[in-house]
C-alpha cells in the first residue's frame, strides 16, 4: 500500500489549502526537534453530552446508566432498547448493580495459539434452511454474525462482570435468550425497529472458522467417502480427489466413463494395490547415487522407477521441506509423471516431515477449494469457509471474524473494509498509490493554529484541538471552528461541491478534482492514523490502569471497559475510513446525504469518545459510565450505518448485470457510483 | 549418505564426461579440489550467430545435487533471449528449473540442452524478453547484434 506517512515530504502550501478551510497554509515536518509547544486540552467540563438529547447532567437518557429518564427522547426508548440488545449489550440498569449469573467464555478461547480448538460458540440461531444450504462440513456449530457481534461480545462479557443486570424491561426473559438475537426480535420490539432486523444483518454472511484440524478430519471423510465408491485404496482416492479439484461428483462421473484415462490423467497409471514397501535386489545400481551396494534397502512405485531407499528418502524430504510441496510430488524418474501417493511418503519419511507433509495437504486442499480461505492474520492457521462467489461481490461486501480475531474480507482477502465493496476498494487503493505524492503532505502530523498560526502536532486520535497558547478550539480534519462541530452545523464530513462558475475554467476544474480527491483522503488516512495514535493512548492507558488498580480499589475486570472502548474506536474508525473512500465514488443525490449523515453521526461519537479517552488515568475512573456508554452508541451507530450501506448495495443485485453506474440502480434504490467500478 | 553418494555420482559424470567430451566442448574441474564447480568452453556452433565464438561457461553444482539442478552460466557475454543480460549471464530453464529436474537427470544432459539453445533459443521462456521480441519479430537485426557480440566478446575471427 502506500507509505504515506513515514516519506513526509516537506510543502509548504499557499495555492491549494484544504477544502474547507479557505486560506490556512499549512506546514509538514518530518520530526520537530523539541516538542510542540501546543497540545491537545481536555474540555472543561470532561463530559460530552449525549448524541440523542444532549441532555442536561441531572436528565439523561436511557443511553447512560447513571440516570434514568430522558424526556426528549421517551418515544424512542424502545427503539434504544432494541439496539442494545442487538450489540448484545445488557439493558441499562435502574437498579442497584448485583453480580450476574451469567457465563462467558474465557478470552483466551479466542486465542489461536491455544492448541486445543474449542468449537466455535454459537453466537446466531440459523434457520434449517440456511445450515442446510451450507457446505456439509463437520458438525461444528455455525459462526455466524461478524466483526460487531464479537466485539460486543466482549462488552457484554465485561459488562455483565461489572455488575449490570436486566432490569424490568427485560425481567421475563432468561440470561441464555439475552444473548439470541432471534428471541430479541420475538420479543415484540421488532416492528418499531424498521433499521436493525432480527437475525441476520444485511452487511453480514455466513462464514465458519475451521482450525487445520477440522479441515483435515473433513478432508479424510471426503476421501473415505469416496474410496468406498470407487473401491480404490484412499491414498489413490486422495490424489484423484486432489487431481479433480475436489469435485467429487465430477470425478466419480469421469471415473465411471473412462477409469483408466482418470487414473493415467491424475498420475496414478495402472490400478495400485498392495503396501508400499522396501526391496532388495541383486546386482542393483541406483541410477541417482550410482550406489551398488549389495543388499541395499531399494524403492519404486507401481511405474517401476527403482531407486536406492536413501535417494528416495532425500528426494521427498527435499521437496516437503525445502520446496514446500505435497499433493504433486512426482516420482524421481526422469520424465515420469506419477504422482507419490501419502502411503509411500508415510514409509519413507521422518516423522516430523510427515507432519509438514500433511499441513500441505491440508493447505493445497484450502488453496483448492473455492469456498475455502487462510486467514492472512501472520502466524495465523485457521480457514475460512464462505460460500460468496466472486461475482456476488459486487453487491455483498463478505467481512469475517477469524478466531484469531482479525477482521478481514473474504473477497480479496484484504483487511476489513466494510462498507466499500472490494472492486471500489482496489480502485481507491489504486488511486491513492498514484497520489500518493499528492497526497504525502495531507496525511502531516502537524499543522499550524488558525488563529494564531503556532505549529501543532496531533498527538492523539481525537480531532478536537485546542491550542494551548491563544486557547482557539479546532478541528483538526477542517481547521475550523470546533464549536460548530458540536451541534446540527456539523459539516466536517461532508465536501462542498464548488459553483458552476468556477467549474468552468478547466485548471480550476482540475485543481477542483483533486481538492475533492484530498478531501476525501484526507478524512480516509487521519482515521487510519487516528486508529493507531487511539491505540497508543489505550497502551498508555493500559498501563496506568494497572498502577492505579492498588489505588483506586479497582480490580483488573473493572478496568476492562478502557478496552472495550479501545476495541470501538479501532473498529469504527476502521469503518470510517472506507466510508470516505465510498463516498469519494459515490454520486451525488439524496441518497448520498442519508450516507453522508449516518457517516457524520458515526464520526460524532467517535470522536466523542475519543476525546474521553484521552483524559488522564486518575479522571477515567470517573468516566467509566459515560465510557461505556459512548462506546455502545458507537457500535450502534456503525451497525445502523453499516446495515444501510449494505441494504442498498444489495438492491443492485437484481437490476444490473455488472457493477456501475445505471439510472436503473437509483431507481431500484440501490447506490449509484459516478465510475465504472467493473473496470 | 548423501555427500558420500553425491561424491561417487559426481566423480562418475565427471569420468564419462571428460574421457568422451560432448562434441565442440571442453571440459575441466575449475580446481581440482573442488569437484563442485565445472568449467565449459564451448563452440559457437556452425550456421548459428555464434559462430566461431568460444564461450566460457561456469557449471556449478549445489551441495544437493543431484537433487537440486546445477546452476549454468555464462562468463563470456552473449546475446541471447535465454542467457540473462547481466553480470550473471545465467541460463535458467527447462530441466535446469528444480521443478523440473530430476535427479537421474545427468550434467552432459544439462551441456547437450545449453549447446541447442545456441542452435534454436527458446523465445516462449525467455529470460531477456526483449531480445525474444526481437528474435520473433526481425530475426535479420537479432543475428546482427547477436554476431557483433560474439567477435566481440567471444574472440571470433
Ligand atoms: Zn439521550
Ligand atoms: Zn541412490
Ligand atoms: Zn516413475
Ligand atoms: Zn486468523
Ligand atoms: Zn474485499
Ligand atoms: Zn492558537
Ligand atoms: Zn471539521
Amino acid at each position: 500500500m502506500f507509505s504515506g506517512y513515514t516519506q513526509l515530504s516537506i510543502r509548504i502550501l499557499t495555492s491549494l489549502p484544504l477544502p474547507c478551510s479557505p486560506s490556512v497554509p499549512l506546514v509538514a515536518t518530518v520530526n520537530l526537534p523539541t516538542p510542540p509547544p501546543y497540545t491537545r486540552q481536555p474540555t472543561e467540563t470532561g463530559l460530552t453530552p449525549c448524541l440523542y438529547c444532549q441532555p442536561s447532567r441531572q436528565n439523561r437518557c436511557l443511553a447512560h446508566p447513571a440516570t434514568t429518564t430522558c424526556n426528549q427522547q421517551r418515544e424512542r426508548l424502545p427503539v434504544l432498547v432494541i439496539l442494545r440488545r442487538d450489540l448484545g449489550l445488557p439493558p441499562v440498569s435502574t437498579t442497584l448493580p448485583r453480580r450476574s449469573s451469567r457465563k462467558r467464555k474465557p478470552s483466551s478461547d479466542h486465542s489461536a495459539s491455544t492448541g486445543v480448538n474449542p468449537p466455535p460458540r454459537k453466537k446466531v440461531d440459523v434457520s434449517g434452511a440456511q445450515r442446510l444450504k451450507k457446505a456439509a462440513l463437520p458438525a461444528t456449530p455455525t459462526t455466524l454474525g461478524s466483526t460487531a457481534m464479537d466485539s460486543d461480545d466482549e462488552f457484554s462479557g465485561h459488562s455483565s462482570m461489572e455488575g449490570f443486570e436486566e432490569d424490568a424491561f427485560d425481567s421475563d426473559m432468561s440470561d441464555e435468550l439475552v444473548s439470541d438475537m432471534e428471541v430479541d426480535a420475538d420479543a415484540g420490539f421488532d416492528s418499531q425497529d424498521k433499521i436493525i432486523k432480527p437475525g441476520r444483518k444485511a452487511y453480514e454472511v455466513d462464514y465458519r472458522v475451521y482450525s487445520p484440524a477440522e479441515i483435515r478430519a473433513y478432508q479424510n471423510d471426503q476421501i473415505n467417502d469416496v474410496s468406498r465408491i470407487l473401491e480404490q485404496p484412499p491414498e489413490a482416492t486422495a490424489i484423484l480427489l486432489r487431481h479433480a479439484r475436489w469435485s467429487k461428483e465430477r470425478l466419480i462421473e469421469s471415473y465411471m466413463d473412462n477409469q483408466e484415462q482418470v487414473l493415467e490423467e491424475s498420475g496414478l497409471g495402472e490400478d495400485s494395490a498392495g503396501p508400499p514397501r522396501f526391496q532388495q535386489i541383486k546386482g542393483f545400481v541406483c541410477e541417482i547415487c550410482c550406489e551398488d551396494e549389495e543388499g541395499m534397502d531399494t524403492f519404486a512405485m507401481k511405474c517401476g522407477h527403482r531407486f536406492c531407499a536413501n535417494c528416495y528418502k532425500q528426494y521427498l524430504a527435499q521437496k516437503v521441506k525445502d520446496e514446500g510441496e505435497a499433493a504433486h510430488i512426482k516420482c524421481p524418474g526422469d520424465g515420469c509423471n506419477r504422482i507419490v501417493d501419502s502411503k509411500s511418503v508415510d514409509l519413507l519419511v521422518s516423522t516430523d516431515l510427515k507432519d509438514r507433509y500433511q499441513t500441505l495437504l491440508i493447505r493445497t486442499y484450502v488453496d483448492d477449494k473455492e469456498n475455502l480461505k487462510w486467514c492472512p492474520a501472520p502466524n495465523c492457521e485457521y480457514a475460512i469457509d464462505c460460500g460468496v462467489k466472486p461475482r456476488e461481490l459486487a453487491t455483498v461486501v463478505p467481512t469475517v471474524r477469524c478466531k484469531c480475531s482479525h477482521d478481514w474480507c473474504f473477497g480479496c482477502t484484504l483487511n476489513d473494509h466494510q462498507p466499500a465493496p472490494c472492486r471500489l476498494v482496489r480502485k481507491w487503493l489504486k488511486k491513492c498509490e498514484d497520489d500518493s505524492e499528492t497526497a504525502n503532505w495531507i496525511s502531516a502530523h502537524t499543522k499550524e493554529c488558525p488563529k494564531c498560526q503556532s505549529t501543532i502536532e496531533k498527538n492523539g486520535g481525537c480531532n478536537h484541538m485546542t491550542c494551548r497558547k491563544c486557547r482557539h478550539e479546532f478541528c483538526w480534519m477542517c481547521m475550523g471552528h470546533w464549536q460548530e462541530h458540536g451541534n446540527s452545523w456539523y459539516n466536517c464530513n461532508r465536501y462542498e461541491e464548488k459553483s458552476g462558475s468556477e467549474a468552468r475554467d478547466a485548471q480550476a476544474k482540475s485543481r477542483q478534482s483533486l481538492e475533492r480527491y484530498l478531501h476525501y483522503y484526507n478524512r480516509y488516512a487521519n482515521h487510519e492514523q487516528s486508529a493507531r495514535l487511539d491505540k497508543d493512548i489505550y497502551l498508555k492507558t493500559e498501563k496506568k490502569m494497572t498502577q492505579l488498580q492498588s489505588s483506586s480499589g479497582m480490580s483488573w475486570i473493572e478496568v476492562q471497559f478502557l478496552e472495550g472502548a479501545s476495541q470501538a474506536l479501532q473498529q469504527c474508525r476502521q469503518t470510517l475510513k472506507w466510508t470516505y473512500a465510498f463516498a469519494y465514488y459515490l454520486a451525488r443525490n439524496n441518497q448520498t446525504e442519508i450516507f453522508e449523515d449516518n457517516q457524520k453521526d458515526l464520526e460524532m461519537a467517535v470522536e466523542n469518545l475519543s476525546e474521553m479517552f484521552e483524559k488522564p488515568a486518575d479522571q477515567l475512573k470517573d468516566l467509566k459510565g459515560d465510557m461505556m456508554d459512548k462506546t455502545s452508541y458507537c457500535n450502534k451507530r456503525r451497525i445502523i450505518l453499516l446495515e444501510v450501506t449494505a441494504e442498498r448495495l444489495k438492491q443492485g443485485e437484481s437490476h444490473r448485470s455488472d457493477f456501475g453506474t445505471s439510472e436503473a440502480n437509483s431507481r431500484a434504490g440501490a447506490w449509484e457510483f459516478n465510475t465504472d467500478l467493473s473496470a | 549418505m548423501a555427500t558420500a553418494g553425491a561424491n561417487k555420482r559426481i566423480a562418475k559424470e565427471l569420468n564419462e564426461i571428460t574421457r568422451e567430451p560432448p562434441s565442440g566442448m571442453k571440459v575441466r574441474l575449475v580446481d581440482e579440489s573442488n569437484v563442485h564447480k565445472w568449467e565449459i568452453i564451448m563452440d559457437g556452433p556452425a550456421s548459428s550467430p555464434y559462430e566461431g565464438g568460444h564461450f566460457k561457461l561456469l557449471l556449478t553444482l549445489p551441495i544437493e545435487y543431484p537433487f537440486k539442478p546445477p546452476i549454468l552460466s555464462f562468463q563470456t557475454k552473449i546475446y541471447h533471449p535465454n542467457v540473462s543480460n547481466d553480470d550473471k549471464g545465467s541460463m535458467c530453464l527447462g530441466m535446469l528449473r528444480s521443478d523440473e529436474w530430476k535427479p537421474p537427470n545427468k550434467i552432459l544432459a544439462v551441456l547437450n540442452m545449453a549447446r541447442n539453445l545456441l542452435v534454436e533459443p527458446n523465445a516462449e521462456d525467455a529470460i531477456e524478453t526483449s531480445i525474444a521480441e526481437q528474435y520473433r519479430g526481425d530475426r535479420k537485426a537479432f543475428e546482427k547484434t547477436a554476431k557483433e557480440w560474439t567477435k566481440k566478446y567471444a574472440n571470433a575471427k
